[in-house]
C-alpha cells in the first residue's frame, strides 16, 4: 500500500488498487474505539439507461434503491443482521449518483468487513423476495410523499431540469417498483457492481495491510469493463419552466429556490466547482452575507434557512430553502443581490472571512467518519483527491466566484418550487 | 480522553473533556430551570434574542464577522429537555487551535464572544429590543407550529404530551403558541434576569486545551453571572404508574400513511440501579435492527415501514413508534403488545440477550467519539447531578444478568395510545 501524508489536516491515508480493479483508501485515526467502512458502486438513482451486452437498456425508476435493500438478504438469512449480532450498527443509503452501504463498529472490525464485502458483492435474489419488498419500499414512498421536504425538492427538480435523470424520485413510483423483478435485480448487479466500478473507504484505527488481505480475499478476481451511462443529452443551460406549486398539510410555506450551474468535468475542475460554488453560496445569500441578515430581519427566512451547492455528473445546482411566508420575495431579493454583487464584486474583506469560514469548516467536516468516507468515496469516482482540498482552496479568488455568479444567478437560469399550507395535494 | 468537573461558583458547574482526537473543539454555556408551562416559552425564546446582538455586536452580520474570522465557528441557541428540565443556553463548535492557518489560538475569544452573547445583550431603553423581541417570537410560533411537519416525531411528542398531561414532563421544551404570544420585550428581559440571578449554569468544554486553560479562558463568562442568586437544585422527575385501562387518543391529518405512538411507564429512569437493565430491554424489543419489533413486526409481517422503541433516560417513560397503513392498526399494536409479552416472560434467545448488550455498549463507547453526543450526555448528567461517564454505564450494561432484564421488562406497562390517522 502506498501512504500519502496530508499535513494541513493532520492526517495519513493509505491507498491500494487490487488486480480487479478496485480501489481502496483507508484513513487511519488513532485512538478512537470506533471504526467506520465504506462500500459504494458508482451507480445511483440516476442511472436508468445503460449499455450492456450490446445493447442500450432502459430500467424503471427506482431500481438502485430497491437494490441497496434486497443486497442485505444473503443465502442464509441477512446480513443486516450478521452485523448487528457484531454489536455493529450496519446500513444503506442510494443518493442520485451512488449507492454505499456502510457499517461503524466498536469491536470485531474485521469480521464485520468480511460480511459487508461479501454481501455486496454476492447478489441472492427470489421472485418472492422482490414481492415482499414492493411492498415495505411502497411503504417507504408512501411516507416520503408526506415529507414536504422531499416533495418540494423534487418540485424544484422538475423546474430545473428537462430531462436529466436528477428529477426522477430516486426510490421510484408505486408503479415503477412493480415492474422491477429478480431478473432486473441480478442485471443490474452485474453491470455495476464490479469492483472496478466501486470503492471502498476506511477510517478508524485499523491495520490498512489487513483490510486490503480481507478485500483480496472475498471479493472476485476478474475485472470487467466500465458500463456507458445516458442522462439523456446535455441539458439546456435554461431552467426547464420558472415555478412550480403544491399544497400540502404544513404550517407555512416551504420552499426551494434552484439555480442551474454549468456541469463540471472530472479530476481537479470537479473538487475546484464544488469549492467555487459553495463560496459563491455563501456569499450570495449565506448567514454572513448583507442578504441573509436583511431577509432575516424582514421575517422572510428563518433559522430553517438552508443552502448548498451540489455537483452530479452532467448537472450542478444551486440551491437554497426553507421556510417563508413569501418565497417569490425571497427569489426576487436573491436575484437582485447576485445582480449587485455581479456589477459591483464581493466585498474584499468579506470574502477573505468566507474564506477562512468555510476552511474551518471543512476541516471540521473530517471529524466525522461517515463524512470522511463518503467524500472520499464520491471524489474518487469524480477522479480527484478528497483530501486535496486545502491546495485547491488556496488557489479559488474572488474573480472566479464572481464569474460563477455572474454567469448562475440570473432569471432564466432560476426556478421556484413551493409547498404551500392547505389540505390535499394539488 | 480526562473529564473534569468542577463548580467555580455556587450553582456553576464546569465540565472539561480534554482529547486530542478531534478537528474541533465543543463549548457549551446552558441555564437549568424546573420545566413548567408558564416559564417554558420564555427561557425558551431568551437565548434567540440574545443571539441577535450585543453591545459591540448589535447585528447577526456582524456576529457572524466574528465567527467567520474564528474559522467559520458557530454558537447556536439550544434549548433541550432534560427528564423535567429546561435547559437553555448556546452551545458552539470552533476549529482546534492545530488546524489554524497561522497557529492563532480560538478558544479565548470564543469565550469571550460566549460571554458577550450571555452577559451583554444589545438593549433598547435598559430592555430587549422590542424589533429583535417581535421576530424571535415569531420564529418560536413558527417552529412551535412546525413540529406538525414530521409526522413521526409529532406522533412522538403528542403521545409524550396526552400521557404526562398534569406532569411538568409534559410540557414541551419550546412552551406553546399562547404563552409566546402573551411575552412582551420586559417580560422576556425580567425573565432572562431571573435566568441569570437563579438558574443552575452547566459550562462545558471539549477539546485539546487543558482543564486551567479552560478554566481561565471561562473568567469573563463567570464576570457577568451574578455572585449573589440563589440557583436552583436539581430536579428528579416523579414517577407515575399507568391507568388500568390505556388511555385512547386519535388525531387526523392529512397523511397517506398512519403514526402509531404508544407511551409506557418503565417504573425506571436513569438515577436508578436497575437503569442498565432497563436499557437493555429497550434494545431487546425495539431499540435496534436485531429486535423484536423490527424483525418481527417490520420484516417478517410487513405491516408497518418501521417500529422502534426509545427511552426516556431521566424519566419513566418509554416509546414506541412505528409507521402504518391505517387499516392495519390494530394489527400492529396487537402483534407490537404480543411481543413485548415475549420480552416479559423471558421469551427471548441468548443471542438476543447478547445483541442488544452489544449495541447498547457499542453505542455508549461511540459517544467518546463524538463531540456533539458527549455535549448531549453531559449536558443530562449535569442535569440529573449524576457523575457516571458512557464507558462506565457500559461496564454496568456488560454485567446486567437475564433475570434483571426480565425484571425490568415486567414493569413496562401501557399507559398511552396515540395514533395519527389521515382524514376521511
Amino acid at each position: 500500500m502506498v501512504s500519502k501524508q496530508y499535513p494541513r489536516l493532520g492526517e495519513t491515508v493509505f491507498h491500494e488498487i487490487l488486480e480487479n480493479g478496485l480501489h481502496i483508501y483507508v484513513d487511519r485515526r488513532r485512538n478512537f474505539q470506533k471504526s467506520y467502512a465504506f462500500f459504494a458502486t458508482n451507480y445511483g438513482g440516476m442511472d436508468m439507461r445503460f449499455h450492456q451486452d450490446g445493447r442500450w437498456k432502459d430500467t424503471p425508476a427506482g431500481v438502485a434503491h430497491f437494490l441497496e435493500h434486497k443486497m442485505f438478504d444473503t443465502k442464509d438469512g441477512n446480513a443486516l443482521q450478521d452485523l448487528a449480532a457484531n454489536g455493529a450498527s450496519p446500513n444503506a443509503f442510494t443518493s442520485s449518483a451512488l449507492t454505499g452501504y456502510y457499517f461503524e463498529s466498536t469491536e470485531k472490525f474485521f469480521d464485520n468487513l468480511k460480511i459487508l464485502l461479501s454481501f455486496v458483492s454476492v447478489p441472492y435474489f427470489t421472485e418472492e423476495s422482490v414481492d415482499k419488498e414492493q411492498g415495505i419500499i411502497g411503504q417507504e414512498i408512501r411516507m416520503v410523499e408526506d415529507d414536504p421536504d422531499n416533495q418540494v425538492f423534487y418540485a424544484l427538480m422538475e423546474c430545473l431540469y428537462d430531462h436529466h435523470p436528477i428529477r426522477v424520485p430516486i426510490a421510484g413510483t408505486q408503479a415503477s417498483i412493480a415492474k422491477i423483478t429478480a431478473g432486473t435485480l441480478y442485471s443490474c448487479h452485474k453491470a455495476f457492481y464490479n469492483p472496478a466500478n466501486m470503492v471502498l473507504t476506511v477510517a478508524g484505527d485499523v491495520d490498512p495491510e489487513q483490510v486490503c488481505a480481507i478485500a483480496k480475499e472475498i471479493l472476485p478476481n476478474e475485472s470487467l469493463p466500465q458500463i456507458d451511462r445516458d442522462y439523456g443529452g446535455e441539458e439546456d443551460s435554461n431552467a426547464a419552466c420558472g415555478e412550480k406549486e403544491l399544497t400540502m398539510e404544513v404550517s407555512t410555506p416551504i420552499f426551494q429556490l434552484g439555480f442551474k450551474c454549468d456541469p463540471a468535468q472530472r479530476g481537479e475542475a470537479w473538487l475546484q466547482r464544488e469549492l467555487t460554488g459553495e463560496l459563491a453560496c455563501e456569499a450570495l445569500l449565506g448567514s454572513s452575507s448583507p442578504l441573509y441578515a436583511k431577509l432575516y430581519s424582514q421575517g422572510l427566512i428563518n433559522k430553517n434557512f438552508g443552502y448548498g451547492f451540489e455537483l452530479y455528473p452532467g448537472c450542478a445546482l444551486m440551491v437554497a430553502g426553507g421556510e417563508s411566508r413569501d418565497p417569490r420575495a425571497v427569489r426576487d431579493a436573491v436575484l437582485a443581490e447576485g445582480e449587485r454583487l455581479a456589477q459591483e464584486g464581493i466585498d474584499p474583506d468579506l470574502f477573505q472571512r468566507l474564506k477562512k469560514g468555510v476552511y474551518g469548516a471543512k476541516v471540521r467536516g473530517l471529524n466525522s467518519f461517515e463524512f470522511t468516507c463518503i467524500s472520499m468515496a464520491q471524489s474518487h469516482f469524480a477522479g480527484v483527491d478528497y483530501f486535496r482540498f486545502p491546495e485547491l482552496f488556496d488557489g479559488i479568488t474572488k474573480e472566479t466566484v464572481e464569474d460563477g455568479i455572474r454567469r448562475w444567478v440570473t432569471a432564466q437560469r432560476c426556478g421556484l418550487a413551493v409547498v404551500r399550507p392547505g389540505e390535499g395535494k394539488a | 480522553m480526562k473529564v473534569t468537573r468542577i463548580e467555580l461558583q455556587p450553582g456553576v458547574w464546569l465540565t472539561a473533556v480534554q482529547t486530542k482526537k478531534f478537528k474541533s473543539s465543543v463549548l457549551g454555556a446552558r441555564f437549568l430551570t424546573p420545566l413548567t408551562a408558564e416559564t417554558a416559552a420564555c427561557n425558551a425564546l431568551i437565548p434567540m434574542v440574545l443571539r441577535r446582538g450585543t453591545q459591540s455586536h448589535p447585528d447577526l452580520e456582524s456576529i457572524s464577522a466574528v465567527l467567520d474570522e474564528l474559522y467559520g465557528g458557530s454558537l447556536e441557541p439550544v434549548v433541550r429537555k432534560k427528564g423535567e428540565t429546561q435547559c437553555v443556553g448556546f452551545v458552539g463548535s470552533f476549529l482546534d487551535d492545530a488546524y489554524t492557518l497561522e497557529k492563532e489560538k480560538i478558544l479565548e475569544p470564543a469565550v469571550a464572544l460566549l460571554a458577550e452573547l450571555i452577559g451583554n445583550p444589545y438593549t433598547q431603553n435598559g430592555t430587549f429590543c422590542p424589533e429583535y423581541t417581535k421576530q424571535e417570537k415569531a420564529n418560536l410560533t413558527d417552529q412551535i407550529r412546525a413540529q406538525v411537519n414530521d409526522k413521526q416525531q409529532y406522533a412522538q411528542m403528542r403521545v409524550v404530551a396526552e400521557m404526562c398531561a398534569g406532569e411538568p414532563f409534559g410540557v414541551d421544551k419550546l412552551g406553546s403558541e399562547p404563552a409566546v404570544e402573551a411575552i412582551t420585550h420586559q417580560s422576556l428581559w425580567d425573565g432572562y434576569q431571573n435566568l441569570l440571578r437563579e438558574a443552575r449554569v452547566e459550562l462545558y468544554y471539549c477539546g485539546s486545551a487543558d482543564p486551567d486553560r479552560v478554566q481561565a479562558a471561562f473568567g469573563p463568562l463567570l464576570a457577568v453571572l451574578p455572585k449573589d442568586g440563589n440557583r436552583t437544585g436539581l430536579i428528579r422527575p416523579a414517577k407515575k404508574k399507568a391507568p388500568k385501562q390505556p388511555r385512547r387518543v386519535e388525531e387526523a391529518l392529512d397523511v397517506t400513511q398512519g403514526k402509531l405512538s404508544m407511551g409506557f411507564r418503565t417504573n425506571t429512569d436513569a438515577w436508578d440501579e436497575q437503569y442498565p437493565a432497563l436499557a437493555l430491554i429497550n434494545a431487546i424489543y425495539g431499540g435496534t435492527t436485531t429486535s423484536k419489533l423490527f424483525m418481527n413486526v417490520r420484516e417478517k409481517l410487513s405491516l408497518c415501514y418501521y417500529a422502534s422503541s426509545g427511552l426516556m433516560k431521566y424519566k419513566d417513560v418509554m416509546l414506541v413508534s412505528s409507521g402504518v397503513e391505517f387499516d392495519k392498526v390494530g394489527q400492529a399494536e396487537a402483534e407490537i403488545l404480543s411481543q413485548l409479552y415475549k420480552c416479559q416472560t423471558g421469551d427471548f434467545s441468548d443471542d438476543e440477550l447478547e445483541w442488544a448488550r452489544r449495541s447498547v455498549v457499542s453505542t455508549l463507547r461511540t459517544t467518546l467519539d463524538n463531540q456533539s453526543r458527549l455535549e448531549d450526555y453531559w449536558l443530562g448528567q449535569g442535569a440529573a447531578g449524576l457523575t457516571e461517564g458512557p464507558d462506565e454505564l457500559a461496564e454496568r450494561v456488560e454485567a446486567v444478568t437475564r433475570a434483571q432484564v426480565v425484571e425490568a421488562a415486567q414493569d413496562l406497562t401501557l399507559d398511552t395510545v396515540y395514533f395519527l390517522k389521515g382524514r376521511e
